[in-house]
């Protein structure tokens, strides 16, 4: 085992190319991530090591790549396919919704699909529409598919790795504003089996803050802005725990709970609209469970109900360390 | 058009030459071919009077595209694989698909409870063209282990405008995947005549794709084996995939939900009334002198076994438990199913007849 610092983009690379090593079934496909190595150079060099039948570049169809990428699995292959922006996926969206998160259950467990869709995804860098969005609740409200979002180099290696060993369609979204983000990833050795396992669970929310007066619930790009916000709060002497959920479906409620419990506030962030986001379901949950644990309702913190702005915009848009802690300010108001 | 179509029988019963298809089956197989027809007949007509009676939710029927369906599906070799729409009910009879199984999805019990890997045959897809793109793959994953087998996609004419048909032959072109893209131009989209989803003749697409596209009479079983069989044979030889477009017309409604009578006329119908599939190949067999009368008689019989099994099966098919809506969610298992289904067994167990909740 080595520890390596490592942007978020080169963990997911080293990702790939372990599970290309430690399984022949493993495939990627996608556009422009063989020669090109990815527009965001996630699988740079991986075609030129592991051969164009397994590093596929793909014709320009979203529905195509997880067609085709189901009946590969069908086959017996384990693809990870990547839609190019998150703003692409939907040509996808049929084959992911009424095919691939169905196939398992309409089989009665007869049909296995291994798939992994890797989506670089929210905003942040300043792009031109629709390559700043943030569309996993569309996802999330689908039986059958899980989805992830890593905010850590470590977690990017790791989650990866665990997506592409599951047996269940999974829905990668990668924070794309953290791709060059660096931190520390314990790799295992190349070609062993030694210290391959996993630091936690797949689904489980991660502490990644410890506090005592308040919860920030967050996921992939917000995780850094939360930690900021702790920081900022503590100044004040306020003291903000944060949680790095990882997983949007499930979603880890017991660690939240566990949380929220000993806080007794709680503020979900995320870049996603508001509106049906993950925050709502997760107010929802947490008001059932915790109900008389709660100084204060639950409060969300996210994008509007109008679609992602000109990138000029984009910093009114999304939640910022001042939203989030105007957010924290009237919880503790209550 | 006739120049176009590949023929080997007439509605007449007449063999006829091609210059570039032949197919030479034995007594043997020429009687398997009828009675494949025959069955599949049988079966679709059982299955729509029990949607009649109410013991169905619904039938696709595939009346009048036997000898597109049974010829292709003779054409593949058991280690083949057909990628169904959801009217391929003859092709499920030639892969030994127990009819119990589409039966159970039409009455409403499943989605779909057959093995894909135990005939090869793969779960019925009602959204449109889907499954053209699952074929696609498939075979890509078939060219990737060298294997020597062959897939087929089965679609209509309606799905032929859907993208992801489209998507596939692009895909099935640039990665030379074995697949035979074969169409079962019916001539109806529910509703919609072949004029509302094309200007050229579908087999025209395929050159434009990079691989090549052919016209069969679909009511012709000889011409379907024959085109299909070679169509197979092409594609095994890893130079991309084929296009089939057998010329067929659905006879019946598209289904039980449906009225054609709003849309069409019934000289249309009467027209491929004489084209009929099953009554060419039972003229060829008589005038060549390779089946009697007691054979048809036992034919017959068979048929009718073969209805009063498909009543039985319907008539004495349990309602599935509830639970099992939650299982195989995931291959995993996953939180929110199991708090769900905890709930929903609560629920249900705080009935004082517990299990039932209505």
């Amino acid at each position: 085992m080595v520890t390596k610092s490592l942007p978020v983009a080169k963990a997911l690379n080293e990702a790939l190319r372990a599970a290309l090593e430690a399984d022949p079934k493993v495939l990627l496909m996608g556009e422009d991530i063989g020669k090109l190595g990815g527009v965001f150079r996630v699988t740079d060099g991986l075609q030129k090591d592991f051969g164009e039948s397994r590093v596929m570049d793909s014709p320009l169809a979203e529905s195509g790549i997880v067609g085709t990428a189901i009946g590969l699995a069908l086959r017996g292959y384990r693809p990870v396919v990547e839609i190019q922006f998150d703003g692409f996926v939907f040509p996808a969206y049929d084959q992911i919704v009424t095919q691939l998160a169905k196939m398992h259950a309409r089989s009665q467990g007869k049909v296995r699909l291994p798939v992994v869709i890797r989506i670089p995804y929210g905003g942040g860098i300043g792009a031109v529409e629709h390559h700043s969005e943030s569309p996993e609740a569309l996802f999330a409200h689908v039986a059958g598919l899980r989805i992830v979002s890593p905010s850590t180099s470590s977690d990017a290696y790791w989650m990866l790795r665990q997506a592409i060993r599951s047996d269940d369609p999974v829905i990668f979204f990668e924070p794309k504003r953290r791709y060059w983000d660096k931190g520390e990833v314990t790799l295992p050795d190349s070609g062993s089996a030694a210290g391959d396992a996993p630091p936690g669970e797949l689904h489980e929310a991660r502490v990644a803050r410890a506090g005592t007066d308040l919860t920030l619930a967050a996921y992939g790009p917000m995780v850094k802005v939360c930690l900021q916000a702790a920081v900022a709060a503590e100044e004040e002497g306020k003291s903000i725990e944060v949680l790095d959920l990882r997983s949007m479906s499930p979603i880890d409620f017991d660690t939240i709970q566990t949380s929220v419990e000993k806080t007794g506030r709680l503020v979900v962030v995320h870049e996603a609209p508001v509106f049906y986001g993950a925050g709502a379901e997760i107010a929802a949950r947490i008001t059932e469970r915790s109900f008389h644990h709660l100084e204060a309702p639950v409060l969300r913190v996210g994008g509007y109900h109008a679609p992602y702005p000109p990138a000029r915009l984009e910093e009114e848009y999304l939640p910022g360390l001042d939203r989030v802690l105007d957010a924290v300010d009237r919880s503790l108001a209550y | 058009m006739t120049t176009e179509l590949v023929q080997l029988l007439t509605p007449e019963g007449h063999r006829v030459d091609h210059p570039e298809y032949a197919v030479d089956p034995s007594a043997e197989e020429l009687r398997g071919l009828h009675r494949d027809m025959v069955l599949a007949r049988r079966l679709d007509a059982e299955a729509v009077t029990l949607q009649r009676q109410g013991e169905l939710a619904l039938w696709p029927s595939l009346l009048g595209q036997e000898a597109a369906q049974i010829g292709s599906a003779r054409a593949l070799r058991p280690r083949d694989h057909a990628f169904p729409s959801y009217r391929e009910h003859g092709v499920a009879l030639v892969r030994d698909v127990d009819p119990a199984h589409l039966l159970a999805l039409f009455r409403g019990a499943s989605n779909g409870s057959w093995d894909p890997a135990e005939r090869n045959f793969h779960l019925y897809t009602l959204v449109i063209g889907s499954q053209a793109l699952h074929a696609t793959g498939y075979a890509m994953g078939v060219a990737k282990d060298g294997a020597d087998t062959a897939v087929i996609a089965y679609f209509g004419d309606g799905a032929s405008s859907q993208g992801d048909v489209a998507e596939a032959f692009t895909f099935g072109a640039v990665y030379d995947a074995p697949v035979v893209f074969f169409c079962q131009n019916n001539q109806w989209a529910i509703s919609e005549p072949t004029e509302r989803q094309m200007r050229a003749p579908l087999y025209r697409r395929a050159p434009g794709y990079g691989f090549p596209g052919v016209r069969v009479d679909g009511n012709d079983v000889l011409a379907c084996l024959a085109v299909t069989r070679a169509a197979l044979d092409h594609v095994r030889t890893g130079s991309g995939p084929m296009f089939v477009e057998a010329f067929t017309y659905r006879m019946g409604a598209h289904t039980t939900s449906d009225d054609p009578t709003r849309y069409r006329d019934e000289a249309e119908v009467e027209e491929w009334r004489a084209k009929d599939p099953i009554l060419r190949l039972r003229r060829l067999l008589e005038r060549e002198g390779h089946a009697d009368e007691a054979w048809f008689a036992a034919l017959d019989e068979e048929a009718e076994a073969l209805a009063r099994r498909v009543r039985e099966i319907v008539r004495t098919m349990p309602d599935p438990d509830p639970m099992t809506m939650f299982d195989h969610v995931y291959a995993d298992g996953h939180a929110l199913v199991d708090e769900e289904r905890a709930r929903f067994a609560a629920y249900q167990a705080s009935f004082v007849d517990a299990g039932r909740s209505n």
